[in-house]
């Protein structure tokens, strides 16, 4: 197994980014979603989190984006007890995290440019400050020309690349992304998959929820396989040449 | 779209739509709860107005009906009375009234009696009060028996018991039917708060998401909602004190009726309506954000 690959909790390391030690987590009265997770994952790493609809990809997402809490069980983020955070806390905790989620959440009111500079706004920057960057940005994801485009006027690949700048400029610890290439064909899929690489490689821990078995293969990334809320080792987890 | 984009000149937009397709019904039916709520504030206050100015008349006046005694003649009698009350203190004015005064009240029970002369019809005299320190029915009665007179005072108690009961009905109707208009207004508001912010719920999430913190959240629908509910709130004031300003032009002093009079200066009562729109409206859509967010 990689230095990558997820390991079970225990390991306490100043490296870590994440550690989840028998997390559960149930929406109200129903059943677990997830059961008993354990892992840690190192910063700078890239992960895939796989398994089928409603073996709690998503589930797994939400608690790292701070959006649930566990049921039970203990969740540490950047070194802090998540369960322990108070409300107040949570929005600053918030920004280190870019969350590409399956719905992309784009405001269709809003240009490319306002989608992609609303983290920076939001964080208190001034716009003399950050419109280079965006614009910088938006080239880097090949949206350079469509700037000013409103997001219902975009293909499905610029959508989804869109996210991904918007998730991404506010330069996050964390990128979290919920089946990025469900709805765009292979080639963009790829394309979108090379922009993660690329900012893994300058430092951002990459977690991606899919279904794209394909993409996870060629990848050769470790993989967190959920089956029912467990997470579960994959007889063919490890890296693929 | 022109793809041509300067950055240099780029500003960031708003975070919510400017204008939204359901605003000018949401203004519509604001303005108009306003406008019925600032109608029924200056309905109270003519109606207070009025209430107070019969009393006033009615405290600021007594009537004494003088019967004369042993051969003194009634109208000897009316003015000694007189005499008697006049320099009091609390009194300002006393007027003897002329027989034929007193033969204009008998009249309609006893028809038109060639000799009234004949009959002991008792005189009347008519005092004015101080209105700020009247002198008592018992003072005037006083001064009255002090020089022997066979008089009755009347200081219109029993009409002012009665005139002041009407007015309060008239006071707490008013008061009570502009307290559930307002209080409509209000719920209008904050049910419309409610429902324009839930068609929003995708700026609370994305909002949220991206790490903003509540209050962040919330201020931008308190702050969007306290204007179009100031915006309501000013058409609906305005619509109310033009039409308080034709009644009063119409009806001069008396208003429309002289039940309900009213003054230029009751029309400022319409002012604070659109800040008091746009505060319900802001707080409605602070507390509803900040549930929507709690259940996100």
């Amino acid at each position: 197994m990689s230095r990558n690959a997820n390991a079970a909790a225990g390991d306490a390391s100043a490296d870590e980014i994440l550690r989840f030690t028998n997390v559960s987590m149930r929406y109200g009265r129903g059943p677990d979603v997830l059961s008993d997770v354990s892992l840690s994952l190192p910063r700078g790493s890239f992960h895939f989190i796989t398994g089928v609809s409603g073996a709690g990809k998503s589930s797994l997402l939400k608690l790292i984006y701070l959006a649930a809490r566990p049921s039970t069980g203990a969740f540490r983020l950047f070194g802090e007890d998540v369960t322990r955070m108070s409300a107040r806390d949570l929005p600053m905790a918030r920004r280190k995290i870019g969350v590409v989620s399956q719905d992309l959440l784009l405001l269709d009111h809003l240009s490319a440019f306002d989608n992609t500079a609303l983290p920076l706004r939001i964080a208190g920057h001034k716009p003399a400050e950050y419109r280079n960057d965006v614009a910088e940005l938006l080239t880097w994801v090949g949206l350079g020309a469509r700037m000013q485009a409103l997001p219902p006027t975009l293909a499905g690949g610029e959508k989804q690349r869109l996210a991904i700048a918007r998730a991404v400029v506010g330069r996050p610890e964390i990128l979290l992304a919920d089946e990025p290439t469900g709805n765009v064909d292979h080639e963009i899929a790829l394309r979108i998959y090379r922009l993660f690489v690329e900012l893994n490689r300058l430092g951002t821990t990459v977690i991606i929820a899919t279904h794209d078995q394909d993409l996870v293969a060629r990848s050769g990334r470790p993989v967190l396989h959920l089956d029912k809320g467990r997470l579960t080792p994959l007889a063919s987890q490890g890296p693929v040449a | 779209m022109s793809d041509v984009f300067d950055i240099t000149r780029w500003r960031p937009a708003p975070y919510l739509p400017q204008a939204e397709a359901r605003d000018p019904a949401l203004i519509f039916v604001i303005a108009v709860l306003c406008f019925l709520a600032c109608l029924t504030a200056l309905g109270a206050l003519a109606g207070d107005r009025g209430a107070r100015g019969w009393t006033g008349q009615l405290v600021g006046e007594a009537t004494v009906i003088v019967r004369a005694r042993g051969g003194e003649t009634p109208d000897a009698a009316a003015a000694r009375a007189a005499e008697a009350l006049a320099g009091l203190p609390g009194v300002t004015e006393v007027r003897a009234l002329e027989r034929e005064k007193a033969y204009e009240l008998i009249r309609p029970w006893l028809g038109d009696i060639a000799d009234l002369d004949d009959l002991p019809v008792p005189r009347l005299v008519a005092v004015t009060l101080d209105r700020k320190q009247p002198a008592t029915a018992t003072a005037l009665d006083k001064a009255l028996k002090a020089q022997g007179l066979d008089a009755v005072v009347d200081d219109h108690s029993m009409w002012i018991k009665d005139i002041r009961r009407a007015a309060g009905v008239v006071r707490g109707t008013a008061i009570a039917i502009f307290v559930l208009i307002a209080g409509a207004a209000g719920a209008v508001v904050a049910f419309a708060t409610r429902a324009g912010l839930a068609a929003r719920r995708d700026v609370v999430e994305v909002m949220h998401l991206i790490g903003a913190e509540d209050s962040q959240i919330s201020s931008l629908f308190e702050l969007r909602f306290a204007r179009i509910a100031a915006l309501s709130g000013a058409i609906g004031a305005a619509s109310a004190g033009l039409l308080g300003a034709v009644l009063r032009m119409i009806g001069g002093g008396a208003g429309i009726t002289p039940a309900l009079p009213i003054a230029w200066i009751d029309l400022l009562a319409v002012l604070p309506c659109p800040v008091l729109a746009a505060l319900v409206a802001a707080l409605a859509a602070r507390v509803t954000a900040r549930r929507l967010i709690k259940g996100l």
